[in-house]
């Protein structure tokens, strides 16, 4: 099992800690509910190092990314970064991925733990022999810090003014004379920033983030806040066998471009099912795998992910259910184990208020 | 917080309180503490006839499900519905407001069977 760079910190701090991705990583520090609520009033730091970054260079970088992602990575501009999938031939999600664009021939892939070397391995078979390819995983420390004090709180560590970032653009910064990249993005939907740094500096900055006020948050309020949003995990909603277009993450996929899977995922006729949200009329929560039914009690699809949500204070889930049932509105059963749990088809984000869209200047102001 | 001397205690982590001819049933700070944040409780029906060591209430976590035990058989004669919208007082005051059911027809010797505090404490430790 392998420690990220705070894993002294996490054990110092008492955090309930569980394997996930090949690593040892905290679940809870305080309670899962109080970092959850904490994430949305305030803000929190969440230990990330344990993803995977690829550096990507030379002068076909572009032309063999826009090949192995399904974004388009040509029209990305320098100071840009974007969300899309790695496909297999038949359409299938190896990983999602955000890659940064940093100088003409230059980018930054940040990819899930669990899958980095498979990720590693697919990327160097279908990458041009003339194009630099590097593991960067091992020296390179992220923390997201997410809620909305964090620009408040990242103005003070870093020397040169984030307010005019916008969402989903990076910039190079600098932390006590280091070299730091950072970017508006992150998977709480909470205004914040993901920042990546020399992991010699990683628990410094770690510290001095609680210092000016963040809270630590483990995985589990990282996966509540997620699915109020309703985005994917990988393992859950994406996977080989699941084409990508049915995940409905249109933005993610270009028609604009032919990629490594592109044939399958854009022919409209084989998306068989939608990701969809369910709202649970009750507090009980639906589990990853429980069948979707109508009230007819035909069986329409399958749970992805479970959670109560605690912004709803109802059980909400995500799972792909087949296209002619996906309306927004339809009721549904899900079966359970022994309960049948009734609720709805509903647009995601399960949680509407969030911040990370607004204007950076609202929160600055107090 | 330390564990009351006034009831009994089973392995699977209830407590017994006996209050006149019922026994008072809820779970322990530890087993609360190890559940982590508690979203959800279902409670069994009143009138349902119970048997120690079966399963008959259901309690969610933020990270898992849970099975309460009956710690002792009888008839369930009461149940603490309030729990139902508010779940969370179980994290928050296990061994007061948050009582979960009450049974009634119990035995005495399936009480002197549970464990006092301080082999629960012993117990609980050697579980961690």
């Amino acid at each position: 099992m392998k420690r990220t760079f705070l894993y002294e910190s996490h054990v110092s701090l008492s955090a309930l800690m569980a394997p996930f991705g090949g690593f040892e990583m905290p679940i809870q520090y305080e309670g899962i509910l109080a970092e959850h609520f904490y994430t949305r009033k305030s803000a929190s730091v969440f230990d990330t190092c344990h993803m995977g970054e690829f550096s990507i260079k030379g002068p076909d970088a572009a032309a063999d990314l826009d090949r192995i992602v399904s974004c388009d990575i040509s029209t990305l501009e320098i100071g840009q970064c974007k969300y899309g999938f790695i496909c297999n031939e038949n359409g299938g999600v190896i990983d999602d991925q955000i890659t940064y664009r940093l100088s003409r021939d230059g980018f930054f892939m940040v990819v899930n733990a669990g899958t980095q070397d498979a990720d590693f391995e697919w990327v160097k078979k279908n990458i041009s022999p003339t194009t630099s390819f590097v593991n960067l995983s091992a020296e390179t420390g992220k923390i997201d810090l997410q809620g909305p004090d964090s620009p408040q709180i990242i103005t003070r560590l870093l020397k040169v003014p984030v307010a005019g970032l916008k969402y989903y653009q990076w910039m190079e910064n600098s932390y006590h004379d280091n070299k730091v990249l950072i970017s508006r993005t992150g998977y709480t939907g909470e205004i914040g920033f993901e920042i990546y740094l020399d992991k010699k500096r990683t628990i410094e900055f770690w510290n001095e983030c609680l210092e000016l006020g963040a809270k630590p948050a483990g995985l589990g309020a990282r996966d509540t806040l997620r699915i109020e949003m309703g985005y994917p995990l990988y393992g859950h909603e994406l996977n080989a066998a699941r084409n990508a277009a049915e995940s409905g993450f249109a933005k993610a996929i270009s028609t604009a471009k032919r990629f490594i899977g592109s044939d399958v995922v854009h022919d409209g006729g084989n998306r068989r099912d939608l990701l969809c949200g369910i709202k649970l009329d009750g507090r009980r929560t639906a589990r990853n795998g429980d069948t979707v039914n109508n009230l007819d009690g035909d069986a329409i699809g399958t749970v992805t992910s479970g959670s109560f949500s605690p912004s709803l204070s109802c059980a909400v889930a995500l799972g792909y259910v087949a296209k002619q049932f996906s309306g927004i509105g339809q009721k549904v059963l899900i079966s359970s184990g022994k309960n049948s749990l009734p609720g709805v088809i509903t647009a995601v984000p399960f949680y509407k208020t969030a911040t990370a869209r607004r204007p950076m200047r609202e929160f600055f102001t107090s | 917080m330390p564990t009351p001397s006034d009831r009994k205690y089973a392995k699977t982590h209830e407590w017994v309180k006996i209050d006149g001819t019922t026994a008072v049933v809820g779970i322990s700070d530890h087993a609360q503490s190890s559940l982590g944040d508690i979203t959800f409780i279902e409670l069994p029906a009143v009138g349902k006839k119970v048997t120690k060591g079966q399963s008959c209430s259901v309690i969610e976590s933020v990270k898992a499900a849970s099975d309460i035990y009956a710690p002792v058989s009888g008839e369930i004669s009461e149940v603490n519905s309030e729990l139902t919208q508010k779940p969370e007082t179980i994290n928050k005051e296990p061994y007061g407001a948050a009582w979960l059911f009450k049974i009634k027809g119990y035995n005495d010797s399936d009480i002197s069977d549970l464990m006092d505090s301080a082999a629960y404490d012993a117990f609980a430790e050697s579980e961690k």
